[in-house]
């Protein structure tokens, strides 16, 4: 019994630290992608890592207007982005902790964090991160509806919001054509893309530029602070990332009873998929270009539309006797 | 059975989603392609219709779209917009939030209203006649939020395709009816471009918020 409580306390730890440990390898992944599609030599593969510590190491300044606000922020958006990105089931369906990972619950983590640096955004009280926070926030009060209407599709398929009893429901559920998961798909991943401030929405490589969302907030942090969001935004997107691949494409995954060597494959699974995942990311944000911020709402809206003709979908084709 | 439903359901997904396109799009050209591709996924369900319930007239409606809906109606209109000269732009009464917004409402009509007509689980039948009610549902909203002649033609079309979807479901509709209710639609596009030049040559715009300004009393 306790053998057994030691190991699944063990496998949840490596969830947790692996997701930490993968993040900027992915963010790397995405930039070197760009870089070479770009014909650009680009910064190796494990700059993320490097940036972090080089970041870590130096000393960070805070301006004489921030209150305590700005300077706890940093701590709580990594806490809260870390604890939601721990939960999404990873390699493994049975862990320790997945009665936690509730998609409505993973959805209140993020928003929190959200919350927490758009205050910080605006704490210090510079125009820049004002500008940021409000964009930030017309962008979220679309994001956020579409997501939990995605959600609610997902849990009328499966019976469950829990993302572990989700991605089991698609490993056994035989291949079908379903248009409601088609469409919460692509509504899920203009969620992502707008929550991960990725190309269309916001660019990730800008530091002055006025339309700039995600980098205006965090314009007046800077090394540890700044390090710690970083890191978080890493997480944000490896959560995304595996909530698609959990969601989505779990084959793989390891179900509840699989013993270590289970383990080891979904791993290596999931570790392949992520990065492929990145890879795509790459790809998609080289072949487009960012829109302007007053179009935002209409893009964004997209996954509301379609994330709500889902649920009418499900609702409709539920109904339907054989 | 049951990959015969999932592809119909499918396909009839697809076009509702292409109803959606058809409201966000904001360039005409763009609405055009969708129009097109919407008109395409028509002509593939109605064959799979035909092929799956084993109704061979049934290919020759899915001919009848894929040539007059799919490829001539939209080529002809793409000339028409680019002879105009506006295939930039599209001008609309509301938003496209907005409209996207009724879009989902009045689908939502749709579907209840069918599901209130069942009593109890839905045939897969009735299923399909939901979706199309919602197309041309649609269709008519698009009519109402769009000011541009050509657009509000595209509406119309989009509507006759939800009508084609909704008569493939039902059974023993006589091909005659078919095919003239194919070749008036083809008909009402020449009334409507002859009306759509007529009324550039009156007003130098097709903007129909131009009509408003007409009336008798002007001498």
């Amino acid at each position: 019994m306790t053998a057994e409580f030691v190991i699944q306390l063990l496998a949840q730890g490596t969830q947790m630290f692996m997701v930490l440990l993968v993040a900027p390898l992915a963010v790397g992944v995405v930039r070197r992608v760009k870089a070479l599609l770009m014909r650009r030599q680009g910064a190796p593969l494990l700059q993320g890592y490097r940036d972090l510590s080089k970041l870590l190491h130096k000393e960070s300044v805070v301006a004489d207007s921030a209150s305590w606000l700005f300077r706890a922020a940093p701590s709580l958006i990594f806490a809260l982005t870390w604890v939601a990105a721990a939960l999404v089931p990873s390699f493994a369906s049975g862990l320790m902790f997945n009665w936690a990972a509730d998609v409505v619950a993973l959805v209140a983590l993020l928003g929190a964090a959200r919350a927490l640096l758009a205050l910080a955004g605006m704490d210090v009280g510079t125009s820049f991160g004002g500008l940021g926070s409000s964009r930030e926030m017309m962008i979220a009060t679309l994001a956020e509806p579409a997501m939990m209407l995605i959600v609610l599709t997902l849990a009328l398929a499966a019976g469950t919001t829990r993302l572990a009893g989700v991605a089991d429901f698609f490993i056994a559920e035989p291949l079908a054509v379903r248009v409601s998961l088609a469409l919460s798909l692509i509504a899920l991943i203009i969620v992502a893309l707008a929550e991960n401030a990725r190309i269309p929405v916001d660019n990730p490589t800008t530091h002055l530029e006025l339309t700039m969302v995600h980098e205006a907030m965090i314009l007046e942090y800077s090394g540890r602070h700044l390090a710690l969001i970083e890191a978080a935004s890493y997480l944000k997107l490896v959560l995304y990332l595996s909530l698609l691949i959990c969601l989505f494409a779990p084959f793989g995954m390891a179900p509840a009873t699989a013993g270590l060597g289970g383990w080891a494959i979904g791993l290596v699974a999931w570790v392949a998929k992520l990065l492929f995942g990145a890879a795509l990311l790459g790809v998609w944000e080289v072949s487009i270009a960012k829109m302007r911020v007053f179009r935002l709402p209409n893009f964004v809206g997209v996954a509301f539309v379609f994330g709500f003709l889902a649920i009418l979908l499900a609702f409709l084709s539920r109904g339907v006797v054989e | 059975m049951n990959e015969v439903y999932d592809i119909s359901h499918l396909l009839a997904g697809v076009m509702l989603v292409t109803s959606f396109a058809l409201l966000y799009q904001e360039r005409i050209a763009s609405v055009l392609n969708a129009f097109a591709a919407q008109s395409i996924t028509l002509a593939l369900a109605v064959a799979w219709a035909a092929w799956s319930q084993d109704r061979p007239d049934l290919f020759i409606t899915a001919l009848i779209a894929l040539t007059l809906k799919g490829i001539i109606i939209p080529v002809a209109l793409h000339r028409t917009v680019t002879r105009l000269g506006i295939h930039r732009e599209v001008e609309k009464v509301v938003g496209v939030g907005i409209a996207l917004m009724v879009g989902l409402a009045l689908t939502g009509l749709a579907q209840a209203l069918l599901m209130k007509v069942a009593h109890g689980p839905l045939s897969y039948a009735s299923e399909q006649l939901a979706l199309a009610l919602a197309i041309i549902l649609l269709g008519f909203l698009m009519m109402i939020v769009r000011r541009n002649a050509v657009t509000q033609v595209v509406g119309f079309m989009s509507m006759e395709n939800g009508l084609i979807l909704a008569a493939t479901g039902a059974r023993g509709m006589p091909l005659v009816v078919e095919v003239s209710v194919a070749f008036s639609v083809l008909i009402a596009l020449f009334v409507f471009a002859v009306f759509v030049f007529r009324i550039r040559e009156r007003f130098d715009t097709i903007d129909i918020e131009a009509l408003d300004r007409m009336r008798g009393d002007r001498r």
